[in-house]
């Protein structure tokens, strides 16, 4: 029944918030979208949290795509021991870097008053569910390894399920506690997209890759 | 020829007094609000002086602007690949306390203080944290602090100028300073909109304001970070930035900005410059020695039949061609060549202009008396109470040259006026004085007569928005909704 409700119903319910959730506050709050940046009030320690944690997390993203996208690459390539030990390696840097900047973060936040105008309810949410996620997944790698192979073999299944409508949970039941928190505050934490900061990483500004320099705006319509 | 019109301006530096209206009058109409209460979209300085914020000009720090390449110039410290790269912390941008921490005084302590024996104090509070604080700057906190320490001596235009130099010019019966008010220049090429990744930055088609979407502002904050002359600043409480909008709703309604308007010294002119939009690329990329000149010959004449032929197949309406022929800012730039840019080396060809001060000129004497011909004026132009070398590196790359020409004509028009009304001088003097310098007599009284008797309507020529014809021209008005009109009415609330 927990299982049920843990593994089916609130991972609709997030992908669900998060599609019609962040569709509506683009349309109808697109004001807000953005991550109400703090550098402009502190400006030194930020640089220690945030570039750790956003380019561990940007890692660590693409890593958990690649094994739900491409399983067997995965596990062909963790066939040698080297290469697994390289991959979990790299992993888990990946996940202390994100660790350390998202502690910079919080202690800064806690530290400087200057801060606390800008700090909405939200965002104390935000930081809980962001070291509940980051923790329970370098747990996950210490204490159940090799998460690289298992999880292409047993996690990846279960996504796919899911997004198959088809939602298979016999193999996600089975797991250990800490893996299961992992896997239900990440859903949580999509859930939470629209309604907290996290937005902002929907809006990267991918168009500046294309689009020219100067930008030129007429009321008439030009020849 | 791509030719455009652009709302440009000319600030007469020998004309302002300090007094600061101008920004007031900005301040009240547009940046009194939260988030905003650092932002002085018109700000004041004292030259020799580090500005606001402390030391914008040295981009060593800041990073701002263009820098030659190539082709075409290329952003200093920002860019497609430089800007996504470092999206997770801006690493130039200016921090709070580089601009000042906002206060306001709480005055109600006068009133409700208990009886004591002090004088009651009205104690000032942070505009961020609400707590008592104690202000250590302000947005024109080295006001006439000329030859201070901490302030003056570390301008950085006088990296040319030697250190012997820099102590006789502060010392005390030399000691000289004037104001430079600057806001947004509506540049050409601004670097504001290359920096910024989500577009939100854009320059109007029809009258050159550049204004930010804050819609579409993601608060990314490298249009503070890259713009030099740091006219782009982020509202802390709105997650967006801002910037200096020329007061374009009053401009569509043929209101001079709210700054100008006010401005007690009467220094500010506006109006249409019409441009090849085409050459950009070249004159924001030209030698530095040259930038003053490409950027000059980017300004169409609009008395030219071949300019007048282009504008009208490109669609510029006649009342602004009418405007740009009677724009004070085509007189003092191009048709008088007495206005300069500021800082060219900054690449982003500024649109606003100013005419270099001529300063209480250094009298020189002999036998007692005040040599007044010309050639001792020509030379009292180079013993100016501030080096040649400082203005240039202001106005003109460090070109001294350039500086010294506009000196002189300036000079050139009070020697023409004092023969004319004083009529103590030889009249070969005045003439030779003009002549010197390229001018007419015709020239010298219209520059005399701009410089100090305009009228309202001499001073801000501003031409008629054509908004309305923009859209009803067009067949297809739906095509138009929520393109243009009111934008979001919205509280600018945040808090998720
Ligand atoms: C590649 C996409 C992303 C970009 C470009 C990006 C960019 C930014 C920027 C510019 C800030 C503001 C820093 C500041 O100046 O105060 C920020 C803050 C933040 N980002 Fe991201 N981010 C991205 C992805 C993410 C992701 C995937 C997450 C988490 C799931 C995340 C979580 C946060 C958090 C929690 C903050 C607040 C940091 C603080 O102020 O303490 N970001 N991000
Ligand atoms: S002065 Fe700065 S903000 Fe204004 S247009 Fe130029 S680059 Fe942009
Ligand atoms: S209002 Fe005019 S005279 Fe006064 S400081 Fe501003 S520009 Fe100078």
């Amino acid at each position: 029944m927990i299982n049920t409700l843990l593994f089916i119903v609130l991972p609709y319910v997030a992908l669900i918030l998060l599609l019609l959730g962040s569709i509506y506050r683009y349309r109808f709050n697109r004001f807000t979208v953005s991550s109400l940046s703090s550098q402009f009030l502190e400006g030194k320690e930020l640089f220690y949290g945030s570039v750790p944690f956003h380019w561990g997390l940007v890692f660590l993203f693409f890593g958990h795509l690649i094994a739900f996208l491409f399983p067997r690459s995965v596990i062909a390539w963790n066939g040698i021991p080297a290469r697994l030990f390289i991959l979990e390696i790299a992993a888990f840097s990946f996940g202390l870097l994100t660790l350390s900047g998202l502690i910079m973060l919080v202690a800064r936040r806690v530290n400087t008053t200057k801060l606390y105008p800008v700090t909405s309810k939200m965002d104390v949410l935000v930081y809980m569910i962001l070291l509940v996620q980051v923790i329970t997944g370098l747990w996950t790698a210490v204490g159940y390894r090799w998460g690289s192979s298992w999880f292409a073999s047993v996690l990846s299944p279960y996504l796919k399920s899911i997004f198959v409508f088809n939602p298979d949970i016999a193999s996600v039941s089975a797991m250990p506690l800490i893996i299961k928190i992992h896997i239900v505050s990440a859903f949580v934490l999509v859930g939470m997209v629209p309604f907290t900061r996290f937005m902002h990483f929907l809006v990267f500004p991918f168009t500046y890759i294309w689009r020219r320099y100067q930008v030129v705006i007429w009321n008439k319509k030009q020849a | 020829m791509n030719i455009r019109s652009q709302i440009a301006m000319v600030f007469h530096l020998d004309k302002c007094i300090g007094c600061h209206t101008c920004s007031i009058a900005c301040k009240n109409t547009w940046t009194d609000r939260k988030g905003a209460e650092y932002m002085w979209w018109n700000n004041v300085e004292t030259k020799p002086g580090t500005g606001y914020p402390t030391k914008w000009e040295d981009q060593n720090i800041y990073g701002g602007g263009f820098e030659k390449n190539g082709k075409k110039p290329k952003l200093k410290s920002a860019g497609k690949a430089k800007g996504l790269t470092t999206i997770f912390y801006n690493p130039k941008l200016p921090a709070m306390d580089d601009y000042y921490e906002p206060w306001r005084y709480r005055y109600n302590d006068l009133f409700e203080a208990p009886e004591g024996d002090d004088q009651p104090t009205a104690l000032p509070i942070s505009d961020i944290t609400g707590e008592v604080m104690t202000p250590k700057a302000g947005p024109n906190w080295d006001d006439d602090f000329s030859g201070s320490p901490d302030y003056a001596r570390n301008d950085v235009n006088f990296k040319n100028v030697s250190k012997e130099e820099q102590d006789a010019l502060f010392q005390l019966e030399r000691m000289s300073f004037f104001y430079l008010p600057r806001m947004c220049n509506h540049c050409l090429n601004p670097a504001c909109v290359a920096a910024c990744p989500s577009g939100a930055i854009y320059k109007r088609g029809e009258d050159g304001v550049v204004l930010i979407n804050q819609e579409k502002c993601r608060g990314w904050r490298f249009c503070v970070s890259s713009c030099p002359y740091k006219k782009s600043y982020y509202n802390w409480k709105t997650g967006k930035s801002e910037k200096c909008i020329l007061c374009y709703p009053r401009l569509e309604t043929g209101q001079a900005p709210a700054c100008m308007h006010s401005c007690v010294g009467r220094i500010r002119y506006l109006g249409v410059m019409l441009y090849d939009a085409d050459k950009i690329k070249y004159a924001a990329n030209a030698e530095e020695r040259d930038l003053v000149k490409s950027q000059m010959d980017i300004y169409l004449n609009p008395f030219d039949e071949a300019v007048i032929e282009a504008a009208k197949k490109a669609g510029i309406p006649d009342s602004t061609m009418e405007a740009a022929q009677k724009s004070p800012v085509w007189k003092f730039v191009k048709e008088w060549g007495l206005a300069l840019p500021l800082h060219p080396e900054f690449r982003t060809l500024p649109n606003l202009f100013y005419v270099p001060p001529l300063l209480p000129a250094m009298a020189s004497t002999a036998n007692n008396v005040y040599e007044s011909t010309s050639e001792s004026l020509w030379s009292t132009i180079e013993q100016s109470r501030l080096p040649m070398e400082y203005l240039a590196s202001l106005f003109s790359a460090g070109d001294k040259e350039i500086v010294k020409n506009i000196l002189k004509k300036m000079m050139a028009v009070r020697i023409h006026r004092r023969n004319k009304t004083v009529g103590d001088l030889e009249t070969d003097e005045s003439a030779k004085a003009l002549n010197d310098t390229g001018l007419t007599p015709e020239m010298a009284d219209a520059i005399f007569r701009l410089t100090s008797l305009p009228l309202y309507d001499e001073r801000f020529v501003i031409p008629p928005s054509h908004r309305e014809e923009a859209i009803q021209m067009m067949e297809e008005t739906h095509e138009y909704r929520g393109e243009t009109g009111l934008g979001f009415t919205k509280k600018p609330k945040r808090g998720l």
